[in-house]
């Protein structure tokens, strides 16, 4: 469902994504993992549609569609979903409201009804349900004061209630709690269905004992460099980048 | 007057020969009152930029109007409704078309006693000596010119009297409506507003223009507050685009009086907004809040200044803008803290969004402090909107407009939290949203 050939991005003059391959079949999790730097967010904010990046080479199908043409409003309606590494806040505008134009404007790209404020709620009651998270969240406004893991779980309600097909968390477990980790991993599990895929950025092997990827891959300066299955995950764990550092240069 | 002032001229000819006709000529302190003025506007002239207070904004648009003779003879229209922001029944209105009262269009039933609301045209008539008190409580303002342009030529507008302790439960709605349908026309309205000790009101001003239509509005407010009196004044410029629109707010506050002010601006293609606030005695308090809203070639300016008269006083200032196209917005805040006001407390905060780059703030907030236990402080800021939260948004799903929408809406919302009466919030809001929707 995702195809990503020769992806080659720039930012600001400088070569950072240099030939990403990279194919995500429908039901599949996939990790990427990686030094810091190499371009893991690069390619998820590429994905996504963040302006900043020159695509000076290779394509992103989605679904056998061109995403990259598309506005980042239009990929979402396709389904692709980015839990941010970092989450912005936004004062002034409550998750409810913006969960609500978000959810509609999906819905209505998707050519479906939107929902009145009624339906809405029943749709956040049934989603902190399943995800566990409490409902005080909702009418604050966007990540503004919240705890880095509050903002992590903020995405992954937002997800729960988008119900994207392909969902990129973006070291959405770095700094959660135990608890928290569990959230987003059952945030994620919830979405698993033979149609669905998600492709996880982490460091740790941690995330990936709750959300068992079927392929790993190592990202190094701009290039996938490695893949392999759940194992190479735990291999990286112990024996750490070096390798691939001075294989990629 | 000054060579280069062409604009004075048109006004100052046509005095003599309208003079007779300006309500109140059969009272003499009343043609002495406006002789003086005359005079005094005669020697300033339309202020320029060369006035240090008028820095950024020029009067020269006007000339545009091309006002004729007539323009200061009033120029009635036929309407048959006004256009009410509040549920009918729900408040007190008064109703003023091109400047001019309406009864018919008014709603005056049920005022509790003590409390008089009325047109200071009809009152100069009825109760002349009302209207010279309360003119003669802000005599001690000098070198306004716009408000002497006023006092010579005004005509009519609110009269609101409260005896001490009385208290207006419901919202006074003060509706102008303006057109110049049937020409072009420049006139001076003059509120006259006091409120004696312990009292409370609520105004919620509107002013409305037919879209298209040239005038010129110069308003003038005396607004007088007693000892613990609370006056919450919000207000919504949405003249139409061609107009310009000129007002002076003067405001004298007693001891523990409080202040609660609110101007959103939407319209007029050319807009100023000059507040004065005298905090006289311990306890008096102000609140100034606004948005202005621009776009186009539109030009707005705000400007404050607050005087801090005696120890203990307080005023807190938070404006939004948001600045689209060409537009243009000055804010000018001028704190002045006399020797006399120890602890006091003076907040200010301007922030502007910036929509294009040829939008343009012009910002000048100016602390003058002469005492030493004093805690003020003041932040000006202009920025675009906020690109990751942009993205963020957008990633969600929402478009690229809806996304600005929901942040501009947000940024100013920052300042609608601060008007006191929170029921009549959500009307401001509204209004902002009409604007982001057009
Ligand atoms: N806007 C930008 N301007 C300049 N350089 C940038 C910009 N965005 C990313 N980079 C650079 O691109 C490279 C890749 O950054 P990216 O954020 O994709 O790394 P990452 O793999 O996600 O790292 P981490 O593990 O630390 O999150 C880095 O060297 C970074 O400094
Ligand atoms: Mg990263």
């Amino acid at each position: 469902m995702l195809e990503i050939k020769n992806l080659h991005a720039d930012v600001e003059g400088k070569a950072i994504l240099r030939g990403i391959n990279l194919t995500i079949q429908p039901g599949e999790v996939h990790a990427i993992m990686g030094p810091n730097g190499s371009g893991k967010s690069t390619l998820a904010h590429v994905i996504s549609g963040r302006d900043g990046y020159d695509v000076t080479e290779g394509e992103v199908l989605y679904h056998g569609k061109n995403i990259l043409e598309m506005e980042p409003e239009e990929r979402a309606g396709e389904g692709v979903f980015l839990a941010f590494q970092y989450p912005v806040e936004i004062p002034g505008v409550t998750n409810t409201t913006f969960m609500k134009e978000a959810l509609n404007s999906i819905r209505k790209y998707r050519g479906e009804d939107e929902l009145d404020a009624m339906q809405f709620m029943k749709v956040i009651r049934e989603k902190t349900k399943q995800l566990g998270v409490s409902n005080d969240m909702l009418k604050r406004a966007v990540n503004v004061g919240f705890s880095g893991g509050e903002k992590k779980r903020n995405d992954i309600l937002q997800m729960a209630i988008l119900e994207p097909s392909l969902a990129i968390l973006d070291e959405t477990d770095s700094g959660l709690d135990i608890d928290a980790l569990k959230t987003v991993a059952d945030g994620v599990n919830l979405l698993r269905s033979p149609e669905n895929a998600t492709l996880v950025i982490t460091h740790y092997q941690r995330l990936l004992d709750y959300i068992v990827p079927d392929f790993v891959h190592v990202l190094a300066k701009g290039r996938i460099v490695k893949s392999g299955d759940k194992t190479l995950a735990q291999e990286l764990e112990k024996k750490g980048y070096a390798e691939f550092t001075d294989q990629a240069a | 007057m000054k060579q280069d002032n062409v604009m004075t001229t048109p006004f100052v000819s046509q005095y003599d020969n309208l003079k007779q006709a300006l309500p109140g000529y059969s009272q003499p302190w009343m043609t002495t009152l406006r002789d003086r003025a005359m005079e005094s506007f005669t020697q300033a002239g339309l202020p320029t930029q060369r006035r240090e207070s008028w820095k950024y904004t020029n009067l020269r648009g006007l000339q545009q109007l091309e006002l004729t003779e007539r323009a200061l003879e009033p120029q009635p229209i036929s309407i048959d409704r006004a256009p009410s922001l509040l549920p009918e029944g729900t408040a007190h209105r008064v109703v003023f078309v091109n400047g001019g009262f309406r009864p018919d269009l008014s709603d005056l039933a049920g005022l509790p006693e003590g409390v008089i609301v009325g047109s200071v045209a009809d009152l100069a008539e009825r109760e002349p000596q009302r209207v010279e008190a309360l003119l003669a409580a802000h005599s001690d303002v000098e070198d306004q010119p716009l408000v002497a342009l006023n006092t010579a030529f005004m005509r009519d507008g609110l009269l609101l009297e409260l005896e001490a302790g009385r208290k207006l439960d419901r919202v006074l709605e003060v509706i102008h409506v303006n057109s110049a349908e049937n020409g072009v026309f420049a006139h001076n309205a003059r509120n006259l507003i006091s409120l004696g000790a312990g009292s409370e009101a609520t105004i919620l001003e509107h002013h409305t223009g037919l879209n298209g239509t040239a005038y010129y509005i110069n308003a003038a407010n005396d607004m007088t507050l007693a000892e613990d009196a609370t006056l919450r004044h919000y207000r919504i410029q949405a003249e139409g685009t061609n107009a310009v629109h000129t007002s002076t707010m003067n405001g004298h506050l007693s001891g523990n009086s409080f202040y609660d002010g609110y101007t959103l601006s939407i319209g007029a293609a050319l807009s100023r907004n000059e507040t004065n606030m005298k905090l006289t005695a311990a306890g008096a308090r102000c609140h100034l809040n606004g948005g202005y809203l621009m776009r186009d070639k539109q030009h707005c300016d705000t400007t404050t200044v607050v005087d801090h008269l005696s120890p203990q006083t307080s005023c807190r200032e938070v404006f939004k803008g948001v600045l689209d196209d060409r537009s243009r917005g000055v804010f000018q805040g001028r704190i002045v803290v006399h020797p006399e006001a120890q602890q006091t407390d003076g907040h200010q905060l301007n922030k502007v969004l910036l929509l294009t780059d040829t939008a343009e703030i012009n910002a000048k907030p100016e602390l003058e402090i002469y005492a030493d236990d004093v805690k003020c402080s003041h932040g000006c800021s202009a920025g675009e909107v906020d690109h990751d939260a942009l993205f963020y948004l957008r990633s969600r799903g929402l478009s690229e407009t809806s996304a600005k929408a929901l942040l501009i809406q947000a940024f100013l919302a920052e300042s609608v939290s601060e008007i006191g009466k929170e029921e009549l919030q959500d009307l401001f809001l509204e209004k902002i949203s009409d604007w982001l929707a057009i």
